[in-house]
């Protein structure tokens, strides 16, 4: 009746994720019955869950990237600790089997459920705005994308309290993925979260495109959108590109599993190498799927705090595209020790380290734009100046990797663990903060505490470089990824700074809590009336904090790159209430919610073995699919005099 | 046709002619859906690849089992791909009618392309259960699980066309030919062209191929 | 949402698969079902010839389908490189650019790695390590 489910699946017996699991049940249970005390809930539903409109949604996948950047920061203390004190005969407080757990939760959660939630949330938030448009091509499959990822992290936390996530890592790798390895529910809970939340990135990446190519303001030709824009566009066609392999590659290794088929298996001819090949054939386009929008960022936070346009438009597109190119074509670098020949090692050891060229053009542009520039040093900025620093490095160490002699040696040892962090925290983290406190004021109408922003980015570039320098070191030492344990004292000094660096980091984590709070209790004082605090250059800034839901009252007419300031210095600003045309806006869906809905239980039941429960999954969400399909009055609209009521309500001085 | 916007001077127009594709603001919004559609095509595409790729390398991984040139029967196969190339020939009739917005036309072909779809899709059922019973089934090698893998999943897919449709021609039917009802069809015709073109891969890379 | 006021000339580029107009369109689609059978039955037979040199015959094999592909993609898709049509083009350029690489690449990746890592006993690959 239940499949596999039964009471052994709740870890009784042991104490950390049991009582973890208390805590998270305690946490959400609390909120959920604080929220209908409140009387809420009607609110929520209307206002932000059935919500199809790109801010909203932008929003959630960001409140999404943070409260997962808690439970995956956990997951790193827990590691840090462990490896801090299981030295020689010390065996540590984590067994093994729950070691290996950890390590693969930690890496899936930040990947799928930080990193990509915070990087297109923030694309969400920001494209259309830039643009100039009232939201992106497909607003309902929006909706349904975010949903999607809630679907596939929840089933990630569930696997907490009921029965054991995957001991694999987070790419899983055959054999000790296949079934006859991993018999537990472990690594199909990873499988079935991923390929929920795949299918959800991969609307993103449609729908992104699409704005992106066909949803301008009048007048903004390619050659006149922001540099944010341009670096959304290369990350949803890496999107485009590379979901649907590891779809493919998830779906075969999910065959070998369920139906006992041979892709990857030790018998019957499979080819566990395959996997490995397919795998990163995905898994390094998500890299870059991740960080050219952080690279678009620090454009836009450059440009705008540098008081000058970004130095090299053309040459900054261009390496956009060479990089998003470019990153199709390195994947080998990942398998160098998996015993291709000198050649094919070489080709590929060369692809990667030739894409650290337009990298380079793109950091010397940003310094070329501060140059001669009046530099404010606002909290933004200060991301910037401390990713320039810390992502070089960490580019560094990769070209240094990129050299197959030199992998050998430094595969899979900390030394590679400390390179990933360096680019991916440094770049891509780095990055979502300096857009979250740029484009907070945006969303909310008032800015983040200043002092209390300055101060998590010092925590965390200082805990960055206390948690993972010594990690260099030890991997130059010998020291392998993933271990519960070691032999060696030597290496336990290092361990112990790494840990203080990880106390230094959730110190900049609880900076970034204590600055929301604090910006949320101050808010009156801190409010910004006039939608463009720090004296934007780019078509966002242009509109009112928070922006109206049809964003702008009329399409700008775009005339040249930085839209917004070149209508500042011409002072264009008419006498005369212009003319409103109404427009449509879509209604509200509760498709998305609906489809993650009967999702996770088909996840669930999936994982489980519940054939009953899954076929209502999958009916559910046919169902709302053809539901949706019948509700074809979807628009409400909006009337021109509705527009002049908001326009002429706003207060005076505010941009227009 | 100017609409005056507090950007734009008194007595500034725009030249129509002039104007680059890129610059003449949001596109229609059936240009966006084909467009998008268009994406979610070559997405699927490159997942086919993977599948395609993942074929190509366990093609002779048969631990001993029958391989593709003891399985395939290449006449049964031209007998797939017509009914397959019919009904894309059939579908591209019916958006013809679909886009007059001839409701009877569009029925009458849709019914008929229905009917080589199930036909495709039934004769590729018979050669599946055919091969399980010879004990060819996917779990026997790498071989038989990349080939029912990818002929299954562009099987799959035809089914969920089929599915669709009836979908399709009940939207029709219920609402008539709404913008919206006309867009998701000549979606629908361009995923049915494109299972097609994966359908020549399929043929020539599976079934040609085995020697 | 898309009301600009200036969509009465196609903005942003032409839809795929809209042909621009009715008449000849029912000879686009005949045209492409008559190229297509040819082609399909060209590469039935291909596969069977011992007309062409054996070692070509693959090599005819992926050109009569990628040719068949881009008559379905010309008649049936009506992709063409006009100036409205470019979005369409790049982007199909963009997919076959990655499913080569994906296709080609991983074949020569893993061939690549079978001739190198060779199917071995156990003890002869532990012996690897150093």
């Amino acid at each position: 009746m239940l499949g596999k489910l039964n009471r052994d699946a709740i870890p009784f017996d042991q104490p950390i994720p049991f009582a973890a699991s208390l805590v998270v049940l305690a946490v959400l249970v609390g909120v959920a019955l604080y929220t209908l005390w409140k009387g809420w809930w009607p609110y929520l539903w209307r206002e932000w869950i059935t919500s199809v409109d790109h801010k909203r949604l932008g929003i959630m996948y960001a409140v999404l990237a943070l409260v997962m950047l808690v439970r995956g920061f956990i997951d790193a203390l827990m590691m840090r600790s462990q490896q801090a004190i299981a030295a020689g005969s010390n065996p540590g407080y984590l067994p093994p089997e729950h070691y290996d757990q950890i390590f693969s939760a930690h890496g899936t959660i930040m990947i799928f459920f930080v990193a990509m939630p915070f990087v297109i949330g923030l694309m969400n938030f920001v494209v259309p705005l830039q643009l100039g448009v009232r939201d992106v091509a497909f607003p309902v499959l929006n909706s349904v994308s975010f949903w999607l990822t809630c679907s596939g992290a929840l089933l990630v936390n569930i696997s907490l309290f009921v029965g054991e996530f995957a001991k694999t890592g987070w790419l899983a790798y055959p054999p000790l993925s296949e079934i006859t390895f991993s018999p537990g529910v472990g690594v199909d809970y990873y499988l079935w979260a991923l390929q929920i939340s795949g299918a959800g990135t991969l609307m993103t990446g449609i729908n992104f495109t699409t704005t992106i190519l066909k949803l301008r303001a009048p007048g903004m030709g390619y050659g006149r959108m922001p540099m944010f824009c341009w670096t959304a566009l290369a990350s949803n066609l890496l999107i485009i590109a590379a979901f649907p392999i590891l779809t493919a590659t998830l779906a075969m290794l999910l065959l070998d599993r369920y139906l006992g088929f041979h892709f990857f298996t030790t018998d019957g001819g499979g080819s566990a190498m395959m996997y490995i090949n397919l795998i990163w054939a995905w898994g390094h386009p998500e890299v870059y799927i991740l960080v050219l929008p952080a690279f678009g960022i620090y454009s836009e936070v450059t440009a705008t705090f540098s008081g000058k346009p970004l130095f090299g438009y053309r040459s900054m597109a261009a390496a956009t595209l060479a990089i998003c190119i470019l990153s199709m074509m390195v994947w080998l670098h990942h398998f160098f020790t998996m015993g291709a020949g000198a050649d094919v090692n070489a080709f590929f050891g060369i692809m990667s380290i030739v894409i650290a060229v337009p990298t380079g053009v793109k950091v010397f542009n940003w310094l070329f734009t501060m140059y001669g520039g009046r530099v404010r040093f606002t909290a933004p900025l200060l991301w910037v100046l401390g990713f320039i620093c810390t992502f070089v490095i960490g580019g560094m160490t990769g070209v240094l990797l990129a050299i197959p002699p030199a992998d050998f040696v430094l595969h899979n040892s900390l030394f590679l663990v400390a390179h990933f962090h360096n680019v991916i925290i440094g770049g891509v983290l780095f990055g979502a903060f300096a857009g979250y406190m740029y484009w907070f004021p945006k969303a909310f109408g008032f800015t983040l505490h200043e002092g209390l922003g300055k101060a998590a980015f010092w925590c965390w570039l200082v805990g960055f470089y206390l948690a993972f320098m010594p990690l260099y070191v030890l991997g130059l030492m010998g020291a392998t990824r993933r271990m519960q344990h070691y032999a060696e004292h030597e290496w336990q000094p290092l361990m112990w700074v790494a840990m203080a660096g990880a106390f230094v980091v959730l110190l900049g984590i609880v900076m970034i809590a204590l600055q929301l709070v604090v910006s949320i209790r101050n808010r009156h004082t801190l409010r910004d009336r006039t939608g463009d605090p720090w004296n934007g250059r780019t078509l966002e800034w242009s509109i009112p904090s928070p922006p109206p839901p049809w964003n702008f009252a009329v399409l700008p007419q775009v005339r040249g790159v930085d839209a917004y300031w070149g209508m500042k210095q011409a002072g264009r600003r008419s006498a005369r209430e212009p003319d409103y045309e109404p427009f449509h806006l879509p209604h509200n869906s509760a498709v998305g919610v609906s489809i993650a809905f009967f999702s996770s239980f088909g996840g669930f039941a999936l994982v489980w073995h519940i054939w009953w429960l899954a076929i209502i999954g999958f009916v559910g969400v046919v169902v709302s699919s053809l539901v949706h399909g019948w509700l074809v009055d979807r628009d409400m609209h909006v009337t021109a005099d509705e527009i002049a009521a908001y326009e002429r309500a706003r207060p005076e001085g505010s941009a227009s | 046709m100017s609409v005056a916007d507090p950007f734009t001077a008194p007595g500034e127009h725009a030249h129509a002619a002039a104007i680059p594709y890129s610059e003449r603001g949001p596109a229609p919004v059936e240009s966006v859906a084909a467009f998008g559609f268009w994406l979610f095509l070559l997405s699927d595409v490159v997942m086919f690849s993977g599948l395609f790729a993942a074929y190509a390398v366990l093609a002779d991984n048969t631990a001993g089992g029958p391989d593709g040139a003891k399985l395939f029967d290449r006449g049964y196969v031209l007998l797939e791909t017509a009914c397959l190339l019919f009904s894309s020939f059939t579908c591209g009739l019916m958006a013809l009618a679909i886009e007059r917005r001839s409701a009877l036309p569009t029925y009458l072909w849709a019914i008929v392309t229905f009917l080589l779809g199930a036909a495709f899709l039934g004769l590729e059922v018979r050669e599946f259960t055919r091969m399980v019973a010879e004990g060819a089934a996917p779990s026997r090698s790498a071989f038989l699980s990349a080939f029912f893998t990818l002929v299954g999943t562009h099987g799959l897919h035809v089914t969920l066309g089929l599915a669709w449709m009836v979908a399709m021609m009940a939207q029709v039917a219920t609402l008539g030919f709404l913008p919206i009802v006309v867009r998701r069809l000549l979606c629908f015709v361009l995923f049915w062209h494109a299972l097609d073109i994966v359908w020549i891969g399929v043929f020539t890379i599976v079934y040609l191929g085995a020697h | 949402m898309a009301d600009s006021p200036r969509t009465h000339h196609a903005a942003q580029g032409q839809p795929p698969g809209i042909e621009r107009s009715q008449r000849g369109s029912v000879l686009s689609y005949l045209t492409g079902l008559a190229f297509a059978i040819v082609l399909t039955l060209a590469s039935f037979w291909a596969a069977d010839t011992h007309l062409v040199w054996q070692p070509a015959v693959p090599v005819l094999l992926a050109a009569l389908a990628i040719g068949q592909m881009g008559v379905h993609v010309v008649f049936f898709f009506h992709i063409s490189t006009g100036p409205g049509d470019a979005n369409n083009f790049l982007a199909l350029a963009f997919g076959i650019f990655v499913v080569g690489l994906v296709i080609f690449g991983s074949m020569l990746i893993m061939s690549n790695l079978d001739a190198n890592m060779p199917a071995m006993p156990m003890d002869q690959l532990m012996k690897m390590q150093r």
